[in-house]
């Protein structure tokens, strides 16, 4: 089990000098997962903040190889790099010994909306490849509109709170079962306040055959309004709260990693430092708050039932 | 050299074949598909060591092989019509990291109305894109245009991706002869691919697809324009080496019995076959008839058009695809290479076959009546058109 | 002096890797993390959480904690937030 002992020694892939706003958590996620391989590592990157704040030219933070395509195309993108990777060492090309590790990163919109079809496409095939998406709920780059990752009644630009509609009013998309429905081998989701479920996590995925899913919420200092060194601390709300559940879908079985129980927080705790949920805490909008409580709830008892049962349900 | 019968599709699959990329992608759209039928048949044999992606849409094709191509690997799709449009994103990137990505392109008509025949409205709509643009007249043309592609495509001082174009149906579904090299001629005519900076090849890491701004995008897109100017730079001497192992020219723009025409149509693809019919008619007949087909469209080759051009009377310009509002395409290119001459000829723009509408020798012959007369104007003319 | 456009590699590649270390980010701070060393048990967490991993340790299978790099370091905050043991404290950073 890797420590930070361990990440403490590594020679990072992404080095400093990046433009992400003070106290961005994309980079904390990429460096980390990345971090828990040693094996070479090439990365796809779909347009969005990660992608812009690292490869600004002549300037690249990335000290591995790197493509940044399109906006939608991170997966494809990479797997015609994990394939070219095959016939080049069937060619010889390639020394056979030579491993190397394929990463596709994504936000959410990349990943959910625009690019969910390269991505389920890309599992489909059975790439031996990571696609991690780092999930801050929304198009941050372009200033914080409204994305399918969105939770329930948070304020966007593409859906503000209103007089006669306060936010968004649909469900956030569960990708994470769009995705195991693929049948691949692993999927799970993570959040950086517990960095040794996220690095087990990430060992994991990175040593899989075949495709393998990280999906890890990336609070925005921006959007979300929050003071800059509260990334990590709303990870951990965001876990105690059951409001991002960890869990894993492996071989198509839940495996729930960490139950609250009893310490358990009201959602009101993950929301009241984030600006984008200000006015869910007035008493008027109180019926918006109690509908995201309740589906957090239902959600999280759903993802219990399902690692009881033991068996694949994929 | 062999002579095999060979759809349009079929020999663009064999020219594959014989290349052996390492990596293709492939998707089903008419009329190209039997391009990757052919060749996935040859991947499941093991005919080939090329490694095929079965992707889920064209735009995955295009990022697919962008990605195998960046990464060091010889990479080839093929598309038609929508699909193109599907991939247009793509292929402008594709240009922009000038990655020599070949892909043969089945023409067919854009929607909507959705047609699944021929025109040219497809690769009219990329002609901007940055890639080189091959036109081919037959499955012979769509054979020899894919060794020239490769080596263009790869050359160092170029370093662009190139679209293979034949005509949808009538190219690429009818069987002709056609001469192909043997396997080891062809091998070491293409070479290996060896890129100076690629994703798994090279020894330090390298970032593709950057965000450049005000500061460094004017100057990367200069570079492409260099990129395109270099290939009428080594086209001939490329060019020269495939006519050496064939026999057969390869022109720019192919001329015929243009030398002292006095009337000279333009066309590309396979509409070149049916104009030569009626040149040869008509030149039994005492009358100064030629053609000139264009094989490269982009780079457009101004200058030997203007060559060709500049003693007749009247040019007609066969266009088999449209641009609303404005000349359309070839005949823009046409008049562009005639400005400045002091007599340049008279132009008639002709759109024809639209859709897959046939081409009919009477048509060819209507246009060169009126052009023997001198009749010309700025007005659209229509062949083959009800009313 | 920005080069021309016969001077930059093709394509808009980056060829040459470590490029963004010319980047000092370091002015980018109005607050500034400061380090109070005996409070501190070299968990690791600040370097493990710092988004512009600027917090460098000494070699050696248990590394110790060194002194930020104030070149990258942006004054986020983070290191201070999860820091267990209060050994870092975010300051107004005194412009001179």
């Amino acid at each position: 089990m890797m420590n930070l002992f361990d990440f403490a020694k590594k020679a990072h892939k992404l080095l400093p000098g990046h433009r992400s706003c003070a106290g961005c958590p994309a980079p904390i996620v990429a460096r980390a997962i990345l971090s828990a391989t040693d094996d070479e590592v090439v990365v796809s990157n779909a347009t969005g903040c990660l992608e812009v704040v690292t490869t600004i030219y002549p300037q690249s933070s990335w000290n591995i190889p790197f493509i940044h395509n399109t906006f939608e195309n991170a997966a494809a993108t990479i797997s015609g790099v994990e394939t070219a990777y095959r016939s080049l060492k069937k060619s010889g090309r390639i020394n056979q010994n030579r491993k190397i590790r394929f990463v596709a990163f994504g936000g959410d919109g990349g990943t959910y909306d625009i690019g969910l079809q390269s991505l389920s496409a890309a599992l489909e095939r059975g790439h031996t490849f990571t696609y991690v998406c780092y999930d801050n709920e929304g198009y941050m780059n372009t200033g914080g509109q409204r994305s399918s990752a969105t939770p329930i009644g948070a304020n966007t630009t593409t859906d503000p709170v209103g007089e006669v509609r306060v936010g968004k009013q649909e469900s956030r998309k569960d990708l994470m079962k769009i995705v195991a429905a693929h049948h691949i081998p692993y999927a799970a989701q993570a959040s950086l306040s517990n960095w040794p479920d996220l690095l087990k996590k990430a060992q994991k995925a990175l040593s899989t055959e075949g495709p393998s899913f990280l999906l890890v919420l990336s609070p925005c200092v921006a959007v979300w309004k929050i003071k800059p060194d509260m990334a990590v601390e709303l990870s951990r709300l965001a876990v105690d709260t059951c409001f991002w559940p960890l869990y894993e879908i492996e071989d198509g079985k839940f495996r729930l990693n960490f139950d609250p129980a009893g310490n358990k927080l009201p959602i009101a705790e993950f929301l009241k430092h984030q600006g984008r949920y200000k006015h869910l805490l007035e008493p008027k909008n109180k019926k918006l708050l109690d509908r995201l409580q309740a589906e957090v709830d239902h959600e999280f008892e759903k993802i219990k039932k399902l690692s009881e049962i033991g068996i694949s349900v994929f | 050299m062999q002579k095999k019968a060979l759809t349009g599709a079929g020999a663009s699959a064999e020219a594959m074949r014989q290349i052996n990329p390492d990596v293709v992608a492939a998707y089903p759209i008419t009329p190209q598909t039997p391009i990757m039928e052919t060749f996935a048949k040859f991947v499941n044999d093991g005919k080939v060591s090329t490694e095929l992606i079965r992707v889920e849409s064209e735009h995955s094709a295009m990022s697919a092989v962008i990605g195998a191509s960046s990464a060091g690997a010889r990479a080839m799709t093929a598309t038609s019509s929508v699909g193109l449009a599907l991939m247009f994103e793509v292929v402008n990137a594709a240009s922009g990291m000038r990655l020599p990505i070949t892909m043969p392109v089945v023409n067919r008509a854009l929607s909507s109305p959705i047609n699944i025949h021929c025109d040219h409205s497809d690769t009219m709509a990329c002609r901007d894109a940055g890639w080189i643009q091959l036109y081919s007249e037959n499955a012979q043309e769509a054979y020899d245009n894919m060794f020239l592609a490769q080596k263009l495509s790869e050359h160092p001082e170029i370093l662009l991706p190139t679209m293979i174009m034949q005509d949808g149906f009538i190219t690429s579904h009818s069987v002709e002869p056609v001469e192909v090299l043997d396997d080891e001629t062809a091998k070491s005519f293409i070479g290996s691919y060896n890129p100076e900076h690629s994703l798994l090849l090279s020894k330090k890491p390298v970032t593709f697809g950057a965000l450049q701004l005000f500061d460094y995008f004017f100057e990367t897109k200069r570079q492409q324009e260099l990129a395109m100017d270099n290939v009428w730079r080594f086209y001939y001497s490329i060019a020269d080496e495939l006519t050496q192992l064939t026999g057969r020219q390869y022109p720019l723009a192919e001329p015929y019995h243009t030398e002292d025409a006095e009337v000279i149509l333009v066309a590309l693809n396979s509409a070149a076959s049916t104009i030569k019919a009626v040149v040869n008619k008509l030149r039994k007949q005492g009358k100064k008839a030629g053609l000139l087909k264009i094989r490269l469209f982009r780079p457009f080759p101004y200058s030997e058009v203007s060559q060709h051009l500049q003693k007749v009377k009247s040019v007609g310009v066969f266009d088999r695809s449209y641009s609303f509002g404005a000349n359309s395409p070839l005949l823009s290119e046409i008049i562009s290479s005639l400005f400045g001459l002091e007599q340049a000829p008279k132009v008639q723009g002709y759109i024809f076959g639209l859709g897959g509408r046939d081409l009919l020798e009477a048509d060819i012959e209507k246009a060169f009546e009126e052009l023997f007369q001198g009749k010309t104007s700025f007005e659209k003319k229509y062949l083959g058109l009800r009313g | 002096m920005k080069k021309n456009w016969m001077e930059i590699p093709k394509g808009g590649l980056i060829i040459d890797s470590n490029t963004s270390l010319e980047n000092k980010t370091g002015d980018w701070r109005s607050m500034k993390p400061e380090f109070i060393p005996e409070k501190c048990i070299h968990c690791m967490k600040c370097v493990f959480y710092c988004p512009e991993s600027c917090i460098p340790t000494t070699a050696g299978d248990h590394p110790k904690r060194l002194e930020t790099n104030f070149e990258y370091c942006k004054g986020c905050g983070i290191c201070a937030n999860v820091c267990p043991k209060n050994a870092i404290v975010m300051k107004e950073e005194e412009k001179d």
